[in-house]
């Protein structure tokens, strides 16, 4: 009986974990801007990861296995915000070419990512030069 | 389920492979790098249990830690090689505070 609820238990989790996976990976392929990418990405990389590995916890058991699969999940909640935030960071000081890029593919994307990315972005520059 | 999330995890990451080749800018392709390598780590911890390998989680959680550490080398690379190629006085001064 409880094993049976265990395994639903997980192949819900792993359910879920898919869904936001393919989510993620459907943003990052289809949004136009890097920054809504990197949105799409970093949000759905750490839910998704947390996700699956918890279902494959609810399959391990109590065994060595359960430890090992917690330290990955703690040291992927702790590292994926860091690799996005850097990411962002590093993005932003080179913003000029970023913001170019989308422009370039179509006019219906044109005034969003010039208006609002650029004009944030210069103004923190400045701030930061200060 | 263990077996449609393998097919989920490949599609993902040939999904990304998609926007690491196509990505316009650097930082697409190393944010699309970066997703690769958090769904390797999942790949190897999905296939430890399909095939009854534990000894792959402990593969899994170096790879995280080797795909962390190589991402932010990475992104510190093209950081600075962004900022010394601005070269204007703003540019030298953060260079400065860092």
């Amino acid at each position: 009986m409880i094993d049976l609820l265990l395994s639903y238990a997980s192949g819900l989790l792993l359910f879920l974990g898919c869904f936001f996976m393919l989510t993620g990976a459907i943003g990052l392929l289809r949004f136009p801007d890097f920054y809504s990418r990197m949105h799409a990405a970093g949000v759905t990389d750490t839910l998704a990861t947390i996700l699956i590995i918890a279902g494959l916890m609810l399959i391990a058991g109590w065994s060595l296995a359960l430890f090992k699969l917690a330290l990955i999940v703690l040291f992927i909640f702790f590292t994926s915000p860091t690799a996005s935030h850097a990411l962002a960071r590093s993005a932003q000081l080179c913003a000029l070419r970023l913001t170019q890029t989308p422009v370039e593919k179509g006019p219906a994307d044109a005034p969003r990512p010039v208006a609002e990315t650029s004009a944030p972005v210069s103004k923190m520059e400045a701030a930061e030069g200060t | 389920m263990l077996n449609a999330t393998l097919i989920a995890l490949l599609v993902v990451m040939s999904l990304a492979l998609v926007r690491a080749i196509k990505g316009p800018s650097i930082h697409d392709r190393i944010l699309a790098v970066n997703m690769f390598g958090t769904k390797t780590v999942l790949l190897i911890a999905v296939i430890c249990f399909t095939f009854g390998k534990p000894e792959f989680l402990d593969i899994a959680l170096v790879y995280a830690l080797i795909n962390f550490v190589s991402v932010i080398g990475v992104l510190r690379y093209f950081e600075f090689r962004n900022r010394n190629q601005n070269g204007t006085q703003n540019s030298s001064e953060e260079l400065a505070s860092d």
